[in-house]
């Protein structure tokens, strides 16, 4: 770790998690994160403003925590960093009020970024080689997205995402069908380890012929979920055996992103694949993505799973490749954009 | 000197001495875009009060901000959060401490002040709290401290029976579209010299978060 690689603090507050990170260059010092999960759990699902109230409460204990953690003093930063979108318009703005203040009140830089790019950039903080171009398959509650990465600050390109549904809201709301708590995925994945997954052959989302030539790498969830429950309906009277129904739902997941991640190797002709995103905490997900990338001789990185769920380090590992490349810092001018596609990088950047 | 920020209706942002000296002031109307615009707006107070009003000729002199004043609503959600996120993360940078206060005794103090020589009524500070609803505090004169006496809210009550309350505290009533950070920064130095703590934490939000609740949880099994 060189002094002269820039020290940089990212706010990530597009979700349920208020994250901030600390990294110098691609080293990382502190990943600190205040969770409001435990908040939705009786909703069912992350429920926007009480996210955004979390995020408020938590923004500036977490700041405090992650610079103690990392050992440094914020005047020390040599620039902040900040997710501008997608996300949650509310929660979002929480950040970016935040940031911008407190660069102004430290008369520090500003970068803006795309939190999606961000998921990519956390691979950089594993302190391994990280080789491009790859295609990342980012999945989690907030999104389901399928990404060529030529160059991680000025090529990124959304190949699909999903059309309704993120895999993680499917995970949630079939648990919520079989009476499991939430967060489904752990749950689902707890129940489904005795299932058969092959019991039921749920349908697989936009992977027919017709779908394939218009949508090849796009998703969607909603069908799958519908399935789910008019099976279970149609069941009810004799017992459903929840384990298979599980097993045979995480299965048709789990089989769609891999076989669409996978199909986007073959046809970019690029032998990596990089994943993301809470749901990478599947198992399941991840034995299937290696042993079938294996037999594609496709290699797959999986970053440890606290730089997998949203967090602020990948925010600031953004930033700092952004600034390692010479890119200025963005203006104060933006806001938060719960829709930024994933080819905007950096937002607001001077001129 | 205080940074004020008060974001519960626009955007608003001075720069004021302890007695109460404006230094800067600037604003936005926009009851959207708080997120966009505050960063320049503190940027632009922070110069204006070490350089003066842009086109002023005046040397340059030292802004010594030795706390942070944040306006904690009542109103709308999004919005109000950004100004309180601002405020403690702009402290938290300098190492100072917030001072939070109610956005409607600020327009309490501009209303008691606008005029220091009136016998002022009982009056009701009424704002925007969007969903057919107002926002309202009723105030009578200024205690010792020069403070606003709230007598009643932060509340909230449907539009159609906005007169009838106030009537009910025989208070005239004044519709307040604009918080000026000023006089956050007033409140925030009279609130200092007392030793008085004037709101907590937790903004202003008078109401519960927005949620529907799913059905209860479909039971299968065996
Ligand atoms: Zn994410």
């Amino acid at each position: 770790m060189s002094r002269d690689e820039p020290l940089v603090l990212g706010i990530e507050t597009s979700c349920d998690e208020t994250g901030i990170g600390i990294v110098r260059g691609r080293t990382l010092l502190s990943n600190t994160i205040a969770s409001s999960m435990d908040e939705h759990a009786r909703y069912g699902g992350v429920v926007p403003e009480v996210a955004a109230r979390a995020h408020l409460e938590a923004l500036q204990p977490a700041i405090e925590a992650a610079v103690a953690d990392a050992g440094i003093r914020l005047e020390d930063l040599d620039a902040v960093a900040v997710t501008s979108g997608p996300g949650l318009a509310g929660a979002l703005m929480v950040g970016v009020g935040a940031a911008k203040a407190l660069a102004v009140s430290l008369d520090k830089p500003l970068y803006a970024v795309n939190h999606l790019v961000g998921h990519i950039a956390a691979d950089l903080l594993t302190g391994e080689e990280v080789e491009y171009p790859t295609v990342a398959l980012l999945v989690s509650g907030g999104h389901t997205s399928l990404l060529l990465v030529r160059d991680l600050v000025s090529d990124v390109e959304m190949l699909g995402e999903t059309m309704d549904d993120a895999a993680g809201e499917a995970f949630d709301k079939i648990a919520r069908i079989l009476g499991l708590p939430y967060p489904g995925g752990p749950e689902i994945d707890r129940v489904a380890a005795t299932g058969n997954p092959e019991a039921i052959r749920f349908p697989r989302g936009l992977s027919r012929a017709s779908d394939m030539a218009t949508r090849r790498y796009d998703f969607s969830f909603s069908g799958l979920k519908t399935a789910v429950a008019r099976w279970v309906e149609q069941h009810e009277a004799d017992g459903v055996d929840i384990a298979d129904v599980a097993a045979s739902f995480r299965e048709a997941v789990v089989d769609v992103l891999v076989t669409k991640a996978l199909d986007a190797c073959a046809r970019h002709d690029v032998p990596r694949l990089l994943l993301g995103g809470g749901v990478i905490a599947n198992r399941r997900l991840r034995d299937v993505a290696l042993e079938r990338a294996a037999a594609a001789g496709v290699a797959v990185r999986i970053p440890p799973l606290s730089l997998c769920t949203d967090n602020g380090a990948m925010i600031a590992a953004l930033a700092s490749e952004l600034i390692r490349g010479g890119r200025p810092a963005s203006t104060l001018d933006f806001g938060a954009d719960s829709t930024l596609p994933v080819t905007e990088i950096q937002v607001a950047v001077s001129a | 000197m205080i940074l004020s920020i008060d974001t519960s209706l626009g955007t608003a942002v001075a720069v004021v001495e302890a007695d109460g000296v404006v230094r800067a002031e600037v604003s936005s109307d926009n009851p959207l875009g708080h997120a966009e615009v505050i960063g320049t707006l503190v940027q632009t107070a922070l110069a204006e009060a070490a350089h003066g009003a842009i086109g002023a000729t005046a040397a340059a002199s030292p802004v010594d901000v030795t706390h942070v004043a944040t306006g904690m609503g009542p109103g709308p959600f999004t919005g109000l959060r950004v100004g309180i996120a601002a405020g403690r993360a702009f402290a938290l940078g300098r190492a100072l401490p917030v001072i939070p206060v109610p956005s409607h005794d600020a327009a309490a103090l501009a209303i008691l002040l606008a005029d220091p020589f009136a016998e002022m009524p009982r009056f009701g500070v009424v704002t925007d709290a969007r969903r057919r609803e107002f926002a309202y505090s009723i105030y009578e004169g200024l205690d010792d401290d020069g403070l606003p006496i709230r007598v009643a809210g932060p509340a909230l009550i449907p539009r159609d029976q906005i007169d009838a309350v106030l009537a009910e505290h025989g208070a005239a009533r004044r519709d307040v579209t604009a918080i000026p950070a000023t006089m956050i920064g007033l409140v925030a130095a009279r609130a200092l010299a007392a030793g008085r703590d004037l709101a907590g934490a937790e903004p202003l939000y008078l109401r519960a978060p927005d949620v529907t609740l799913p059905s209860a949880p479909k039971r299968v099994g065996t």
